[in-house]
C-alpha cells in the first residue's frame, strides 16, 4: 500500500511543467527574485540621483526644461549668504544635536541596562518618540515654544518665579536654533538608546567580574570595557545619526520653516523652499548636492575613525 | 530580549561597588539609577501629555493660564475632534495615509523578501555585493533626492497621485527590510533546505512551505517597521501631493490645518494626537517587534 503512494508521487514529480522547471532554474531564479527590489530602487533611486546631480548642472525650472550651465548654480551659492548661513546651521545642528543625543542616549542605555520593574514597558516608553510622526511631535514643541502660551514660559515665570517676561523661543536666530535642536534631540534619544543597549547586553559580565576582581573602580569599567566594547555599534549608530540629522526636513519645516530672517534654514529646508516651493529645480538640485561633499566626510569620519578597534580586534566582538 | 542573561552581572555592576554596604547602596541606586531615569521618561513623555491636554481642552482654558492651571483641564470637551472628524477631510487624509502606508509596506515586503532570500540563500557570485549595494542604497537620505524625484514623478504622469508614495517609499524601505531579513534567514539552518531539495522539493516551494514560514518574525518586524516608516514620512509626500484631498496626515496638518494668524492649537494637537495614535496602538501591539528590528538592523 505505502510503496504503491511512494512510486506514484516520484512519477508525478518526475513531470514538472516547463513553467516550474523554469523557476528552479537558479541563474533564472535569481535574476527574478531580484527584479522587484533592483528594479525599484534603480528607478526611485539610482537614476534620480543622477537626475539630481545633472540638474544641479541646469537651470532647470518647474514646467521648463533647462540648458546645462555649467557651475553657474554652484558660482551662484558660493556668492549666496543665505547658503553659506544653511551651511553653518546644518553643521552646527548636526554636531550639537549629535552630541547632545549621544551623551543622553548613552546615558540612558546604561540606566535601561540596569535591573528594575517594570523594566519592558519602561523601555517600550522609551522609544515612542521615535514611533511617532516627527512632524506631529514637531507641532507639540511648537506649541511647547509658543511665545505666549509656551508651558516652560508659564512654569519659568509664574511657578517658579526665574523670570520676569515669557521666553521668546522662535522669535530671534539663536534661540530659534537651540530651541530646534532640542527638539531634535528629544526625537533622536531613543533611538540611541535602544540601540546602544542591544550593544551594552552582548558585552560578556565576566569582563567586569574579572576587572572588579582586579578592583577596578566604576569609572575604571566604564572606561576600559563598555567604551571599547561599544565602538562599533557606536560607530554605526552615529554614522546612522549624523546622515539623517545632517538632512533632516521635518522638524525645521514645521516649527520655523527657515525662519525668523531665515536663521534656522538647514540645506534640505533651503533646498525645498528654492526648489519646489520657488520652482527654482536647478538651484534646489545644486542645494541637495552641495549636501553630499559633507555626507561622504562626515559618514567616512564617523565609521572609520570609530570603528577602526574593530579591525584590531578581529571578529571577537561580533 | 536578553534581559535574564545580562542583568545579574550588569546590576551587580552598575549600582554598587562590592564593600558598600545595604542601606548605602540603595540610597545610592536610587540617586544614581531611578532619579534619572525619572527625569528621562518625564521629558521624554510631556510633549505627548501636552498634546492630549491640549486637545480636550475648551479653548478658554486653554488661552487663560491665569484663572486655569495649564497642566490639567477642568471641563474637558471633544470640540477638538469634532471640528476635526466632521469639519475637516481629516477622515480622507486618514484613509489616504492609511492605503499608501499598507500599499507600500505589501509592495516593499515582497521584493525584499525575494531579494534577501536570493542574496542569502541562492548565493551567487558577487552577491555579497547586492547586499552592500541595497544597504549603501538606505544611506541616501530622501533630502537630496526628492527634487529630481519630484520630476521622475511628473515624467510618469503620478503627480499628486497617492499611487507616486506607494511606489516611491519602498527605496526608503527595501533596503532597510533586505537587510532584516537577511539577517533572519541566515538565523534558519540552511540544512532544513537541503532536506527539502534532496526530497525533491523546488525552490520556490522551499521558500513558501519552509523558509517564509520559520521568517514569520523577522516579516512581522520588517512589515510594521515599513508601515511606521511610511505612516511618518513626510518630504516626499509635501513634494509629490498637490491637492488637499490626496495628503497625508503629516502633510495635512501641517499645511492644511494651520491657517491665518490665529493658530487653532486645540484642533491642531487634536489631529497630532489622532495622526500618532495608530502608529502607537500598532508599537504598543508589537513592541518586542520593533525593538528587535531596530537593533537586528543596526547589528547587522
Amino acid at each position: 500500500m505505502s510503496v504503491t503512494t511512494i512510486s506514484s508521487r516520484t512519477y508525478e514529480q518526475r513531470q514538472p511543467n516547463w513553467l516550474v522547471r523554469l523557476f528552479d532554474y537558479k541563474p533564472f531564479l535569481i535574476v527574478m527574485c531580484l527584479a522587484p527590489a533592483i528594479g525599484l530602487l534603480a528607478v526611485f533611486l539610482t537614476y534620480p540621483l543622477g537626475l539630481g546631480i545633472w540638474l544641479a548642472f541646469t537651470d532647470t525650472t518647474i514646467g521648463q526644461r533647462g540648458v546645462f550651465i555649467g557651475l553657474e548654480n554652484f558660482q551662484y551659492l558660493l556668492k549666496d549668504p543665505l547658503w553659506w548661513n544653511a551651511v553653518f546651521y546644518s553643521i552646527f545642528y548636526t554636531a550639537v544635536a549629535t552630541f547632545g543625543k549621544f551623551a543622553l542616549g548613552f546615558w540612558l542605555a546604561l540606566l535601561l541596562n540596569n535591573h528594575f520593574p517594570f523594566k519592558s514597558l519602561i523601555r517600550a516608553i522609551v522609544l515612542l518618540p521615535w514611533i511617532v510622526p516627527t512632524v506631529l511631535s514637531a507641532l507639540a514643541f511648537w506649541w511647547i515654544y509658543d511665545p505666549q502660551f509656551s508651558i516652560i514660559s508659564y512654569l519659568l515665570v509664574d511657578v517658579l518665579h526665574l523670570r520676569d517676561s515669557n521666553v521668546d523661543f522662535l522669535g530671534s536666530p539663536w534661540p530659534a536654533r537651540f530651541s530646534l535642536i532640542v527638539a531634535n534631540i528629544w526625537r533622536g534619544i531613543p533611538f540611541v538608546a535602544i540601540s546602544l543597549l542591544a550593544g551594552l547586553q552582548t558585552i560578556s559580565p565576566s569582563l567586569y567580574e574579572a576587572a572588579m576582581l582586579d578592583g577596578a573602580t566604576s569609572w575604571q569599567r566604564f572606561r576600559y570595557i563598555t567604551f571599547p566594547m561599544m565602538m562599533p555599534i557606536l560607530a554605526i549608530v552615529m554614522t546612522f545619526s549624523i546622515i539623517f540629522t545632517f538632512t533632516d526636513f521635518q522638524l525645521v519645516y514645521a516649527i520655523t520653516r527657515g525662519g525668523p530672517v531665515n536663521s534656522t534654514h538647514l540645506l534640505a529646508t533651503l533646498a525645498f523652499q528654492r526648489g519646489i516651493a520657488g520652482g527654482e529645480l536647478g538651484e534646489g538640485a545644486a542645494i541637495a548636492v552641495s549636501m553630499i561633499p559633507f555626507l561622504v566626510f562626515a559618514t567616512l569620519f564617523s565609521y572609520f575613525g570609530l570603528a577602526r578597534r574593530k579591525w584590531q580586534q578581529g571578529e571577537a566582538n561580533d | 530580549m536578553t534581559d535574564v542573561t545580562a542583568s545579574p552581572g550588569n546590576s551587580n555592576v552598575a549600582s554598587a561597588t562590592p564593600d558598600t554596604m545595604a542601606w548605602d547602596s540603595r540610597a545610592r541606586r536610587v540617586v544614581m539609577i531611578y532619579l534619572p531615569l525619572a527625569c528621562f521618561i518625564l521629558i521624554l513623555l510631556f510633549p505627548f501629555y501636552w498634546m492630549a491636554v491640549t486637545s480636550f481642552k475648551p479653548n478658554a482654558e486653554l488661552l487663560n493660564y491665569k484663572e486655569h492651571n495649564p497642566f490639567w483641564i477642568t471641563s474637558p470637551t471633544l470640540l477638538h475632534i469634532k471640528h476635526l472628524l466632521f469639519e475637516t477631510s481629516y477622515p480622507r487624509w486618514l484613509k489616504t495615509t492609511m492605503m499608501v502606508a499598507i500599499g507600500s509596506t505589501f509592495l516593499s515586503l515582497f521584493a525584499s523578501t525575494l531579494a534577501a532570500y536570493a542574496i542569502e540563500r541562492l548565493r551567487f557570485r558577487g552577491s555579497p555585493y547586492v547586499g552592500l549595494g541595497i544597504y549603501l542604497a538606505y544611506l541616501v537620505p530622501p533630502s537630496i533626492l526628492f527634487i529630481p524625484l519630484a520630476t521622475v514623478i511628473v515624467q510618469f504622469g503620478l503627480f499628486d497621485s497617492p499611487l507616486a508614495l506607494i511606489l516611491v517609499y519602498p527605496t526608503f524601505l527595501v533596503p532597510f527590510c533586505t537587510w532584516l531579513l537577511i539577517g533572519y534567514f541566515k538565523s534558519i539552518p540552511y540544512e532544513l533546505e537541503e532536506c527539502a531539495l534532496v526530497d525533491g522539493a523546488t525552490r520556490l516551494q522551499i521558500l513558501r512551505r519552509i523558509t517564509l514560514p520559520l521568517a514569520v518574525p523577522g516579516l512581522i518586524s520588517a512589515g510594521i517597521f515599513s508601515f511606521t516608516l511610511s505612516w511618518n514620512e513626510f518630504i516626499y509626500a509635501l513634494a509629490f501631493i498637490q491637492s488637499g484631498a490626496n495628503k497625508t496626515v503629516p502633510v495635512a496638518i501641517v499645511t492644511e490645518l494651520i491657517t491665518g494668524d490665529v493658530y487653532q492649537w486645540g484642533a491642531l494637537m487634536a489631529g497630532s494626537l489622532l495622526g500618532s495614535l495608530p502608529v502607537a496602538l500598532f508599537y504598543s501591539l508589537f513592541v518586542d517587534y520593533y525593538v528587535s528590528s531596530l537593533t537586528g538592523a543596526v547589528k547587522e
